[in-house]
């Protein structure tokens, strides 16, 4: 496949980097530097000029090409490239966008602005944030066959029940798969490990479970009992990250916090969120924040406008004794780091962007695809045909034939699941769930 | 900026000769019962007359000043005229000139009270003119006049703001002639409804007493929320169930007609949807509970239908600001009064045919009350008022905190007036206090001797046309009158 990136920043390099093995990537910027670095960083063939340049576009081959992606850092620009490519040719389009309001008019209207998928940063960001903290210690949430199974990576606390129990232990909820568990400390470093009944899961282990979200649910309350569903919620930054993060909490049912330190933002943050409480204040005001008893926070969010005031705002507030914190990070090479001095679960929105749009990608083969800890594993959905080496044939069977580090995790037959155990029969028509390691994918693609 | 008195002279004058109509259809009622068309056809021809005058000078399009005007000259000039068919026909206490203004200015603003003592001694053709013109008042001139302003090339959206203040009529449709028209026709429609609901309970037997004069005279002023009857028991005079339509309709009648007209479009969840109207039927709810379980508690009636029957009515009554009676409340027990004495105050639904302080200012009232006790222990917090889904912004807050302070503060001013003034009459302090709310809120009935089987008769003279201005000044909603009166208005 051919594929045109306009916008190397971090999404567009990312995603260039995780397409650049199994495709063919022309990536165009206006910066000659980052031109350049790409050029010698990776194997695709970086162009400089403007993406919303005909003439530019041309020479990157857009006539050939099968997708374009538009991803620089402005909306309307991203939406004009999208429009001139469609002017000029065929190729399937992908938009990033920051704000919301263009992806409302896009959503009903697909194809709209000549857009073929559009993706809204902000509001991605929005829905990691409030799928995470629903969830005690959970790290990323995704959803598959229509919500139906859902995906879910926890962090095992150290003084959770699960901690040093084996996986026979741990499991005992109905419809839950134990898919994978990435463990980062010790000998076994940076290993992905497929877990049998007798694996000893260890505390600071990551847990993949693929399930219900029922069982997903009991099994986040089993690993940190003690912790309820968060009741309260204060959420810093009222631009449009904090607005939405807002706003689909409300729409579950939170009346969260919201901090603003504009008070014609903050104004207008009141006057559209009717369930939220708007404070005018500076998020780093310490009398501030112990007269609003922060610290009794069950989970504090952080969506300053840099990632030195979201740093700095989180662990004031786990200072102050929030149970839990959660940080958007601008900078996607720095979520490692903040999740290491303290923050719960950092976020990046550009990073959740790049993993949405190579999601995309791929899951043009299949049905749907999450991408697991930077890339070294997939979810993916498949839906089963008559050509498939899953169809009609127990899982037991089938997985003698699949290659190391897959497990099946969930199938859904007409809308309902079932958990998937060795004399389970796999139907044509069955939608699969499968955890794959980066390694096995080609080869788990070929058989399905 | 000078006040442009031709246009505003002009626009009185076009409502004064719109009056013409309205009187000769007395006079036609007047030739019908064999009575003497006379004092309504003089009135017409002085109205037509002034009126095509005033109405022919040259008007340019009118400022915020005209407006204000215009408002307040309006519904004096009105009272005026319509005082004079009272004058005319001198019969009774109408032969003296305060007793036909106050039964006049009464009726214009929808009030109700009467200083009729002997209904006999009175022709039923001005009985009905009575009525009607509280019809006239119920929608408020202006609204039905807009039609005829709109017309002359002048702001017709000018006035409509100020006549209508929280209500957003002008979102009703694009041109404000049609906005004006809809709500004049569902007026007419309900009018016309309730004559015929009630003809129709009489013809079955359902409503003795309730004949073609008695059920135009009591649509024309149930609907419109102001309560004159031609009888002397009131609505006493009929039976329960006609007493039970009654109540529906005062109900309707003091219910947003931007959300009725939305019912009637077949969108009656719109109704529900409000919260003013869902805090305006808690508190009638709430109130005619209350007051039943008081009479209950006292044994005032022998079942239970009845006392619930005569506390929701008399409730519904007194804060729809219809002021009817089923019985004569004067004579219930303390509490029961007191009751009804602070309905007085509530209102229906802003945007109706209602007057008093109206449900929408006391919502607003008691969400910045809330705020302001949470904005307390949250110093930081931004929380706009909000009534349904829609945020009132500040500035409206504002004025309805300064106007229900104010109405209540004129309020007890004027109960000092009302007391120094019917000195050594008999009139007790919470009969003076029942007095004035009555007036000024525009509702009719008070306690004691202005109580809903008695007359407003007895008063002095000059607490008399204390009253009538009170009533002016209360329908017109206070600002108009004091914006007016400063020396900023004329500067």
């Amino acid at each position: 496949m051919r594929v045109v990136i306009v916008g190397a920043g971090e999404v567009g390099s990312s995603i260039a980097a995780s397409l650049a093995s199994s495709h063919e990537v022309v990536v165009i910027d206006n910066d000659p530097t980052r031109v350049d670095e790409l050029t010698y960083d990776l194997d695709v063939l970086a162009i400089h000029g403007d993406g919303t340049d005909v003439d530019v576009l041309q020479e990157a081959g857009i006539g050939d090409a099968d997708l374009l992606i538009a991803s620089t850092d402005d909306d309307h620009t991203n939406i004009v490239i999208s429009g001139t490519a469609k002017a000029c040719c065929s190729s399937f389009t992908i938009a990033r966008v920051k704000k919301p309001q263009y992806l409302r008019t896009w959503e009903p209207n697909q194809g709209a602005f000549g857009v073929d998928f559009m993706v809204c940063t902000d509001l991605l960001a929005a829905e990691t944030i409030v799928g995470v903290i629903g969830l005690p210690t959970a790290q990323d949430v995704d959803l598959f066959a229509d919500g139906i199974v859902q995906m879910t990576e926890f962090v095992i606390p150290e003084d959770s029940p699960v901690a040093n129990q084996t996986v026979r232990e741990a499991d005992r909820f109905d419809s839950l798969t134990f898919a994978a568990i990435i463990r980062e400390n010790g000998d076994e470093r940076d290993r992905i490990i497929v877990p049998s009944g007798q694996t000893v899961i260890e505390p600071g282990d990551e847990v993949v479970v693929i399930g219900s979200p029922d069982s997903t649910r009991e099994f986040s309350s089993s690993i940190a009992p003690e912790e309820e569903r968060p009741r309260e919620v204060v959420i810093v930054g009222g631009g449009e990250i904090g607005y939405q993060v807002a706003r689909l909490l409300e729409d579950r049912g939170f009346s969260p916090r919201l901090v603003e330190r504009d008070e014609e933002r903050a104004r207008w943050l009141a006057e559209n969120l009717p369930g939220t409480t708007v404070l005018q204040s500076d998020a780093t005001d310490r009398a501030f924040l112990d007269r609003e008893n922060v610290g009794m926070a069950d989970v504090f969010i952080a969506t300053l406008e840099n990632d030195q005031q979201n740093l700095l705002a989180t662990l004031l507030a786990k200072r102050l004794g929030a149970d839990r914190a959660v940080a958007i990070v601008d900078t996607g090479e720095f979520a490692d780091l903040f999740e290491e001095v303290g923050v719960d679960v950092a976020v990046s929105p550009r990073d959740a962007t790049a993993e949405e749009i190579t999601r995309f990608t791929r899951a043009r083969r299949a049905e749907n695809v999450s991408i697991i800890d930077g890339d070294r594993a997939e979810v993916m959905e498949v839906e089963v045909d008559t050509d498939s080496a899953f169809a009609g044939r127990p899982i037991r069977e089938v997985a003698a034939d699949l290659p190391e580090g897959v497990v099946v995790g969930a199938i859904t037959r007409n809308g309902t699941l079932i958990t998937p155990r060795g004399d389970t029969v796999i139907e044509v028509g069955d939608h699969v769930v499968v955890f794959v390691d980066s390694d096995a994918v080609e080869e788990v693609n070929a058989m399905i | 900026m000078r006040v442009d008195w031709r246009t505003v002279l002009a626009l009185v004058g076009t409502v004064l000769q719109a009056l013409a109509g309205p009187l000769v259809l007395s006079a036609l009622v007047a030739f019908g019962y064999a009575e003497s068309p006379v004092p309504f056809l003089l009135p017409a021809a002085l109205a037509l007359g002034v009126g095509l005058v005033f109405a022919r000078l040259p008007s340019r399009d009118i400022g915020i000043r005209e407006a204000f005007l215009v408002v307040a000259l309006v519904w004096l000039a009105v009272g005026t005229v319509g005082a004079l068919p009272f004058l005319l026909a001198g019969t009774g206490v109408f032969a003296n000139p305060v007793d036909a203004a106050f039964e006049s200015m009464s009726g214009i603003t929808t009030t109700g009270a009467t200083v009729v003592v002997d209904f006999d001694a009175h022709a039923r053709s001005l009985l009905f003119w009575r009525a009607l013109l509280q019809w006239m008042g119920g929608l408020g001139i202006l609204v039905l006049a807009v039609g005829l302003l709109s017309q002359l090339d002048v702001g017709g959206a000018q006035l409509m703001e100020t006549e209508t203040q929280t209500q957003d009529v002008t979102k009703l449709t694009p041109r404000i002639e049609e906005t004006a028209r809809l709500l004049g026709s569902l007026y007419l429609g309900l009018t016309a409804l309730l004559v015929v609901v009630l003809l129709v309970l009489n013809v079955v037997g359902l409503g003795p007493n309730m004949d073609p004069y008695n059920a135009v005279t009591h649509a024309l002023t149930t609907v419109s929320t102001a309560g004159f009857s031609p009888e002397p028991a009131s609505a006493g005079a009929f039976s329960p169930v006609v007493q039970w339509v009654l109540v529906a309709f005062m109900l309707v009648g003091a219910t947003n007609f931007v959300l009725l007209y939305a019912v009637t479009r077949g969108r009656p969840r719109r109704l529900f949807q409000s919260e003013e109207f869902r805090f305006y039927l808690g508190v009638l709810a709430g109130g005619s509970a209350l007051v039943a379980l008081v009479l209950a508690v006292d044994g005032e009636f022998g079942s239970v239908e009845a006392t619930v029957r005569h506390a929701t009515f008399q409730v519904v009554s007194i804060v729809t600001t219809t002021g009817y009676a089923t019985v004569d409340f004067d004579l219930w027990s303390p509490a029961a009064k007191h009751l009804l004495f602070l309905g007085m105050f509530v209102g229906g639904m802003a945007g109706s045919t209602t007057c008093s302080l109206k449900a929408f200012r006391w919502l607003v009232v008691a969400k910045t009350l809330r705020r302001d006790l949470f904005t307390e222990l949250h110093p930081e917090a931004i929380r706009p008022v909000r009534v349904g889904d829609r945020i009132v912004d500040e500035g409206t807050v504002r004025d309805v905190n300064a106007y229900v302070l104010l109405g209540l503060v004129g309020f007890a001013l004027l109960t000092v007036v009302v007391v120094v003034q019917t000195r050594g009459t008999g009139v007790g302090e919470f009969e003076a206090m029942g007095i004035a709310a009555s007036t000024f809120l525009n509702i009719g009935p008070a306690f004691g001797a202005a109580g809903p089987y008695g007359s407003y008769a007895s008063l002095p003279t000059t607490t008399k046309w204390v009253l009538v201005v009170l009533m002016w000044v209360g329908r017109i909603e206070i600002v108009p009158v004091l914006v007016v009166l400063t020396p900023e208005f004329w500067r």
